[in-house]
């Protein structure tokens, strides 16, 4: 048989899922840093990696979701969400800020059940399921903090008891030089690398590439495809309540509009990461580079002066560039050699 | 196709396991049925399946050989009837439990992924692990090798088992099917044939890892909707016909040209041929 060549170890850094979104990374350090030199300073970078991490969460575990086929649209509202019901426990029912966040983990949770068992039982596409999620706590938020509290945002949550050790775990910093780093960026570190660990080590990862992949072929292996799909779901719930919490306590209060309930952007950076629309591909770290280059876009633009909606438009560049390239990647990949 | 035909199993020690006569059957049905919801798909099916047999289940699409395939694999469990390994009835919850029992199935599709890695579709479902949850993980060692190992035993020694299995050619590809089917010590192989027209060197590599499979003393269960290609290996034709068995056949009772007209629904097809001969 005619040995197939090996790919060099430089042609298989090529085709790794985060190397277009690295590569963006620098160009976009290149162009911002000639503009704005701060933005290379520690106060750039504290403000790029506090960008990135929040999305960088909310990304990685959406790209979970994209290699084995799925999507969540109620991930960035359930942020919201969780945020809102740890909120309002907290100045209406007077609850300890820990408990408080205990309630709308297990809240959160539920609803990432709810989300995979739906998706199972139907077997329709999780976009549409996931979309009457998002209805329902987009609205249901509203509804209720206007019931309960009298007012459409939560507020003044540092008076809860607790408050100074659950402001040292999810809202400390650090200074170094001009800028803040906070503990976000920990947190967002922490999610990456425990994804790329499930993703490339265990079981659990594997049976989340096949589900994308093929899942005929999943199914008649007996990877357990139902049990595989409840648990993504429950992991983008554990990372929407993670996000909803750093904002919480950073600004001891939520309004209630979905500002940071960015469902869009994380598709977005998991799709500059390098994950297929399609299924089966993608990684922890092309998540993380997404976000990096998100971050630093973000700031960049801030920075140099630019108006704010650039950012929109870079961002909609991003994503074509990063579609195309991955179908590239895709072909190069899938292609059946001839025998 | 340029490769070498590989016998993908190992020769027995001491020369090829004659079974002895009338073994006892490894594999049986006994009036198996299977409904989706009030439709059955298989309705009282029974066979039996012995060591260093060929048995070949022919159908049109739709008359529940895969359906067959599923229940005799684990993937999907039957309603009334009983399915006996080794003269014990069993009734498979997942694919894990069928193949410990020694049922090895070669998928249409082949249940290859082309994204992922060789080594990880070799394990997909039964990946090797160690250490203890939550930090159980797969044996990156362990598993690379072994998948190296049994792809060599299958005529593949040079296999890179790190590139995606998209790289492999198709015939690879099934190397790494029969490989991965044969892992667990199978005793049964339940062999399911793609219904969409394969090229004679594919058919060629498909029969040729049925006979060596019988060679070395395995229960063969060979689906097929080709009677010319069955009629080479097989020692019994179950013919199956809107879920039922419409005929259970051996070698000496039927040739080629009576299985064909068998399957295509008998006469009409035969006079449909004198037609269109005397037409010419």
């Amino acid at each position: 048989m005619p040995a197939r060549r090996v790919p060099s170890r430089g042609r298989r850094l090529l085709t790794r899922p985060s190397t277009p979104a690295f590569v963006g990374v620098l160009v976009a350090l290149a162009v911002f840093g000639a503009q704005a030199p701060q933005l290379l300073g520690t106060g750039g970078w504290a403000s790029v990696l506090d960008s990135a991490a929040l999305v960088g969460i909310g990304a990685v575990a959406v790209t979970l979701l994209l290699v084995a086929g799925q999507f969540d649209v109620s991930i960035g509202v359930l942020a919201v969400a969780s945020s809102v019901a740890a909120g309002l426990l907290v100045t209406e029912a007077g609850w300890g800020i820990w408990p408080a966040l205990g309630a709308s983990l297990v809240g959160a949770l539920a609803v990432g059940a709810v989300n995979g068992v739906l998706v199972v039982l139907t077997g329709l596409p999780s976009f549409l399921v996931t979309l009457g999620t998002f209805l329902v706590l987009q609205g249901g938020t509203l509804v209720v903090t206007q019931s309960v509290a009298g007012r459409s945002l939560v507020h003044d949550v540092d008076v809860a008891p607790g408050w100074s050790s659950a402001q040292a775990v999810f809202g400390s910093g650090v200074m170094v030089g001009d800028g803040r780093f906070k503990v976000s960026i920990l947190w967002w570190l922490a999610a990456v690398l425990l994804a790329g660990w499930l993703l490339r080590r265990t079981r659990f990862g594997n049976a989340v590439y096949a589900l994308g992949g093929s899942r005929r072929a999943a199914r008649e292996l007996g990877v357990p495809t139902a049990g595989t799909t409840v648990a993504l779901y429950l992991v983008t719930a554990t990372a929407a309540w993670l996000v909803g919490t750093l904002v919480l306590v950073r600004q001891a209060g939520v309004p209630v509009a979905p500002e940071f309930g960015a469902e869009i952007e994380y598709l977005v950076v998991a799709v500059i990461g390098g994950c297929l629309l399609s299924g089966g591909y993608g990684s922890a770290v092309g998540a993380a580079a997404g976000a990096l280059l998100y971050g630093t876009v973000r700031t960049g633009i801030g920075i140099a002066g630019w108006s704010p909606s650039t950012f929109q438009v870079v961002l909609g560049v991003l994503l074509l560039v990063a579609l195309l390239a991955n179908g590239v990647a895709r072909r190069r990949l899938i292609a059946v050699p001839r025998s | 196709m340029s490769e070498q035909p590989a016998l993908p199993f190992p020769e027995p020690e001491g020369g090829p396991v004659l079974p002895p006569v009338a073994a006892e059957p490894v594999l049986e049905l006994r009036g198996v049925t299977v409904r989706y919801g009030s439709v059955p798909a298989l309705d009282r099916v029974s066979l039996r399946l012995r060591p260093g047999t060929v048995t070949c289940v022919l159908g049109e699409n739709g008359a529940g050989k895969s359906t067959l395939v599923q229940v005799v694999s684990g993937v999907r469990r039957h309603d009334d009837g009983e399915l006996l390994v080794d003269g014990k009835a069993v009734r498979f919850r997942r694919p894990r439990q069928a193949r410990s029992r020694g049922i090895a199935t070669i998928w249409q599709d082949l249940a290859v992924i082309p994204l992922m890695t060789v080594w990880r579709n070799f394990w997909l479902g039964d990946e090797p692990t160690r250490g203890v949850w939550p930090l159980r993980r797969i044996d990156l060692d362990v598993a690379r090798e072994g998948a190296a190992r049994a792809l060599a035993r299958v005529g593949l020694p040079d296999v890179n088992v790190n590139q995606p299995a998209a790289a492999l050619q198709p015939g690879q590809r099934h190397s790494l099917a029969v490989a991965r089917a044969m892992h667990f010590g199978a005793r049964v192989l339940v062999v399911d044939e793609p219904a969409a027209p394969l090229t004679v060197a594919q058919h060629a590599l498909v029969l040729r890892t049925v006979v060596a499979a019988r060679d070395a003393g395995l229960g063969v269960l060979y689906v097929t909707s080709m009677p010319g290609y069955a009629h080479l290996v097989g020692d019994r034709f179950v013919l199956l016909a809107g879920g039922r068995v419409a005929a259970d056949l051996t070698r000496e009772d039927v040739d080629v040209d009576g299985l064909t007209r068998l399957m295509s629904g008998g006469e009409a097809l035969a006079t449909l041929t004198a037609e269109l001969r005397r037409a010419t």
